[in-house]
């Protein structure tokens, strides 16, 4: 894979498989590292991406594997960007409460962990959801921030 | 693709996991099944080592929580030890150290069971 430095952008497409989530996080990885970005942001910005594909795989394609899920990375000196792009069914995420992990324990609940990791881990996280169309996600976190 | 693996070692009647590699959504069935096995054999008193876990998702932590309330009910638990900051600043964001007992060696989590 080749960073385009000079248009500091880049695009991957893949399909909606838990085996892709590996090439999404080293393709995340190297935009961030030309970005100039410190460790731990590198670290939390992989994770959220991770979160926010594995949440189109499981929940916007329920699982099936043919669904196209379109990462894109934006970044300038202040600001790294990350638009996630899906097909699938869309999603309310205003009506994702933030999740009580006690009561989750009781609950048996295991999931919806990843919206509130995405939101602690990123500075900005929006939505933007087209039933019918698309989804898109959009994470951005500032360079010189923690 | 993600390289993820666990062995299981034991010492007495405790099991403990090392886990190795990458936890995620892809590769936490690993896990779970290693759950299901030592359930399954009635074996409640479980450790789980991360030193060699370089990365983990909430898919991966989801594991922990689907199980931890079957072990307890069987006069077992589910101990941490041995996680990197990065993955401990993970667990901690989701409030897992007020549920999990997470120790730093592995030695503390066998003493904890042996001990008590």
């Amino acid at each position: 894979m080749s960073v385009r430095n000079k248009n500091k952008a880049g695009e991957l497409r893949v399909k909606s498989k838990t085996e892709n989530l590996s090439e999404i996080r080293d393709f995340v990885s190297t935009y961030a590292l030309a970005a100039g970005m410190p460790a731990a942001s590198i670290d939390n910005i992989i994770l959220a991406v991770d979160e926010a594909c594995t949440n189109i795989i499981k929940h916007a394609y329920k699982l099936s594997p043919q669904g196209e899920i379109i990462i894109k990375i934006d970044y300038d000196e202040e600001k790294f960007t990350v638009t996630i792009i899906d097909y699938g069914k869309s999603f309310e995420a205003d009506r994702v409460p933030q999740p009580d992990l006690q009561k989750y324990y009781r609950e048996h609940r295991v999931g919806g962990l990843g919206m509130y990791l995405m939101k602690s881990l990123m500075d900005d996280v929006e939505y933007i959801s087209i039933p019918g169309e698309y989804n898109q996600v959009l994470l951005s976190k500032n360079i010189r921030s923690g | 693709m993600a390289e993820f693996s666990t062995s299981i070692k034991e010492n007495g009647d405790i099991r403990i996991i090392n886990l190795k590699g990458y936890l995620d959504a892809h590769t936490a069935p690993t896990l779970e099944n290693n759950f299901t096995e030592l359930i399954n054999s009635n074996n409640f008193k479980i450790i789980v080592n991360f030193e060699d876990l370089a990365y983990i998702s909430s898919a991966g932590l989801g594991v922990f929580m689907a199980y931890i309330e079957n072990i307890r009910d069987n006069k077992g638990d589910i101990k941490l030890t041995n996680m990197s900051d990065k993955v401990f600043n993970i667990f901690d964001l989701l409030g897992f150290p007020l549920l999990y007992e997470i120790y730093k060696k592995e030695e503390e989590a066998i003493k904890k069971f042996s001990g008590s």
